[in-house]
């Protein structure tokens, strides 16, 4: 187990790397930089404004430097919002967005679970098609198509939660942008759950334990429930990646003050520091939470481990 | 156990994340809210850079002089000034209370080591240039003199003595921007470069900075220690940023902003009936244009095709029927309302839209284009529907009256300005210019050649002679002459193609009083209080 760990995490260093190299390059590639602007800088003020940011270095240089500070856990200061570092904005913007995304994921193993757990037990019925035909449009529909239109329906007709993100409204605040959040994966889930689900209750096992006498409750939640999971365990990793992409049009469209917002902004901007740092950061939270995602699918099944 | 085990880690999963869930702590006093369109980059003057950096820092902070709220410029840090005769040396009176948020009284030595600091090339500032006209300023930013040497002094406690290279009548308006506040030394030695943080920033304006959530929110509350404390009737602001404007917008109707900073550009009509007289509407000190590219073909040494491309547009339809939101269409490059200042129009401006069009296709073919020839060019902008409505109006108007053949294209804007600046690709590109004081240098210096926001590369040694010899005037109506002439060749040589003037758009809140229209759009916020509610 620990060997199996081991060499995970040690297969995600060059991983790391090759994404900051990419990453650096790809930026520095985009026209434009960070202090370009309709009022043009002149000549004198611009060169030492280059100066002052190493922007005149050349790239390899620039690239080591900020290796090097990397290496110290210094992301670099923030191009554009230059009293800040970049570690205090991701800091300060992370814990929102994991708050989104993490309310996000239960509610999609949730629901998504349960409705795909219903559409298999009940298969073939109106029940399993109305759930399937939700879930096609779930994945079919773009976020930035129906979150508009749930803004639209709930905050601007029915009045029944807020439209943006508003400093007084507390937790309600979050509902809208949750919901639209978990929506594709909830979509994805059920089908998946459905799936396997169908196939582990018509195993062996599952037969014997209904002929024992067994309620149909306890049978999936005993015995159909932990392997019909683990197809939805191994979609975990990429779904965190999904969220994590997902949650910047969210926070875009709903103007939430987190991560992916400022990688957005960091983009536009030219913020080279932003971006990359947000990059680094996205890249080793999904490197180290596909790495527990294995982990947990090597404790939940032998088979793999022993591989 | 075991199988309450994933029902237990999901409780904590959300129990966690609903944590996060606490409302922001209540506000106390009489607090107004107002929208910004984005964060400041900072609120150390020196650094900063946009225009809702400066609205912060005029909160915050205070220079030499102000504005009221209609736009006139008043006293502030000064009490009094004086000018030589040769108006090349400016005596700035401080007043003795004056103080900083701590308590200390601002002395004139305060106001030297923030200039200085601006002009230090190791500051890296944005504005360093701004005070080019003072005394060795242009060395110092280009490293050949140290940051001493600045021709700004304080020759006591209560007195600072600003000397020009160059007579300047503007130079009194650049004292109210942020770059020239005042720097407390210790202070500054004390914080290093991290000194604009919540906490750590000290002050001399109305108000003093209190808290900073980067992408959220900017706290302010009242000064105690400001001069003018009796006057301010808000014990504190805080500017909500909101990046997008129908967010924005929505916010203010449910009522959590009493001011924003701008409105959406939707149907003006349906607002307009919404809000009444909650929408602000100001003409505003910007210009929105297209340039040719003047270093290349087709528009290099062609000035016949350029004045029929801008004479064969309808600017009066296009402001009012395109735009549609009180912008006033532009005939000249200095926009109307600019102190002591009378813009030249062009000389097609009394004609009607039907003989412009006339002689444009006259010029049109005697540059040798026709229906078989059709001149043909690219006009880029930055992606956006405001501007994707206006270059599709103008690319109708130019195949309707010319048959030009324009092919539209849009990038994002750090595209654009990167080829602006490269003047390789473009022909014509959209572009705008909002003035930095209330002066026609602003708007004419930027079609100098020496420029780098010179985007369609003029060089015009009759324009560059005018400007020259207004720069040495000082008299102010013989500086007048000179500018508006100078005005008056530029338009002629059609560089640009002048097509409206910005307007300033607010939604206010009833309650808020003291809010003027002025065109620089400076809204400081001790002008403002809230009565009580109606």
């Amino acid at each position: 187990m620990l060997r199996y760990t081991l060499l995970r995490v040690l297969g995600a260093i060059p991983t790391l790397l090759l994404v900051i190299a990419l990453a650096f390059l790809m930026v520095h590639a985009a026209p434009g930089g960070p202090f370009d602007d309709e009022r043009a800088l002149p000549g004198d003020v611009a060169a030492n404004i280059e100066r002052a940011y190493h922007l005149d270095e050349a790239l390899p240089k620039q690239f080591a430097r900020y290796l090097s500070g990397l290496v110290r856990g210094d992301l670099g200061p923030s191009y554009r919002y230059r009293d800040y570092t970049v570690s205090e904005l991701v800091s300060a913007s992370f814990p929102l967005s994991m708050q989104l995304g993490a309310l996000a994921m239960a509610l999609a193993i949730a629901v998504g679970v349960s409705a795909g757990t219903f559409a298999a037990l009940k298969q073939g019925s109106y029940l399993d098609r109305w759930v399937m035909a939700f879930s096609m449009t779930g994945i079919s529909i773009p976020v930035f198509v129906f979150a508009p239109v749930l803004v639209l329906l709930f905050a601007v007709k029915l009045q029944w939660l807020p439209a943006g993100w508003s400093s007084t409204a507390g937790a309600s605040r979050l509902v809208l942008p949750v919901i639209t959040l978990a929506l594709p994966q909830i979509a994805y889930i059920a089908r998946l759950t459905r799936a396997s689900m169908i196939d582990v209750l018509s195993r062996d096992f599952i037969r014997t334990a209904r002929a024992q006498g067994l309620s149909t409750f306890t049978v999936v939640r005993l015995h159909a429930l932990k392997p019909a999971m683990l197809p939805v365990l191994s979609y975990m990793g990429p779904a965190i990646a999904a969220i994590l992409t997902g949650s910047v049009v969210v926070e875009e469209i709903f103007g939430i003050p987190g991560l992916g917002q400022f990688f957005v902004r960091g983009a536009l901007n030219r913020d080279y520091t932003l971006v990359l740092g947000i990059v680094v950061f996205y890249a080793t939270l999904i490197i180290f939470l596909n790495l527990i995602v294995d982990v947990l699918y090597g404790a939940i099944d032998p088979r793999v481990r022993h591989r | 156990m075991k199988s309450m085990l994933p029902a237990l880690l999901f409780v904590v999963m959300i129990a966690a994340a609903l944590s996060g869930c606490l409302g922001d702590a209540p506000d106390s006093g009489v607090v107004l809210q107002r929208g910004l369109p984005s964060d400041p980059e900072s609120l150390d003057q020196h650094k900063a850079r946009s225009t809702q950096a400066a609205e912060v820092l005029r909160d915050i902070g205070e220079g030499l002089v102000g504005y009221s709220a209609t736009g006139a410029l008043i006293p502030a840090a000064a009490e009094r000034w004086d000018a030589s005769e040769d108006g090349l040396t400016y005596t700035f009176h401080l007043r003795p209370e004056a103080r900083w948020s701590n308590g200390e009284p601002l002395t004139a030595a305060h106001f030297v080591f923030g200039m200085r600091r601006l002009v230090t090339p190791a500051t890296a500032a944005f504005y360093a240039n701004l005070l080019d006209a003072v005394v060795n300023a242009p060395e110092i930013v280009a490293g050949s003199k140290p940051p001493e040497s600045l021709g700004i002094e304080a020759t006591d406690e209560l007195t600072l003595v600003v000397r020009l290279a160059r007579p300047t009548p503007y130079i009194l308006r650049l004292f109210s921007h942020p770059s020239t506040f005042p720097l407390h030394p210790e202070f500054a030695a004390q914080h290093g470069d991290s000194f604009a943080r919540p906490g750590n920033l000290l002050s001399n304006g109305a108000f003093v900075l209190d808290a900073w959530v980067p992408g959220s929110i900017i706290a302010l509350r009242r000064n105690e220690h400001y001069w003018n404390n009796e006057k301010t009737a808000l014990d504190g602001v805080n500017y909500h940023v909101a990046v997008q404007g129908a967010a924005e917008l929505n916010r203010y109707r449910a009522g959590e902003l009493h001011i924003t900073s701008t409105v959406p550009p939707d149907n003006f009509a349906d607002v307009r009936a919404q809000f009444g007289s909650e929408l602000r509407i100001a003409p505003y000190l910007g210009i929105y244009y297209y340039g040719f590219n003047l270093a290349k073909p087709p528009f290099k040494d062609n000035p016949a095709v350029r004045q029929a491309l801008s004479m064969a547009i309808d600017r009066e339809a296009l402001a009012r029927q395109v735009v549609g939101w009180g912008e006033s269409p532009a005939y000249s490059w200095v926009p109307p309302g600019v102190n002591n200042y009378e813009p030249t129009v062009f000389s097609f401006a009394s004609l009607t839209q039907e003989e412009r069009n006339r002689l444009a296709r006259r010029l049109y073919k005697e540059a040798g284009y026709s229906e078989e020839n059709p001149l043909r060019f690219e006009l880029r902008y930055n992606t956006s529907d405001w501007h994707t409505k206006i270059a599709v109006a103008i690319q109708s108007m130019w195949s309707e009256v010319l048959g030009v053949e324009a092919t539209l294209i849009n990038e994002e804007f750090q595209v654009l300005l990167a080829n602006m600046r490269d003047a390789e690709v473009t022909q014509v590109f959209r572009a705008s210019w909002i003035g930095d004081y209330d002066d026609a240098h602003t708007f004419l210096s930027v079609l100098r050649a020496g420029s780098a926001s010179n985007m369609p590369r003029y060089a015009d040694d009759d324009f560059e002679s005018l400007m020259q010899r207004a720069a040495d005037q000082v008299d102010l109506n013989r500086r007048k002459l000179y500018l508006e002439e100078a005005e008056r060749v530029m338009l002629a040589d059609h560089p640009v193609i002048p097509l409206y003037f910005f307007v300033s758009k607010h939604l206010v809140r009833p309650e808020v009083r003291g809010w003027g229209d002025n065109v620089l759009d400076y809204h400081y916020s001790q002008h403002l209080s809230l009565s009580a509610a109606d």
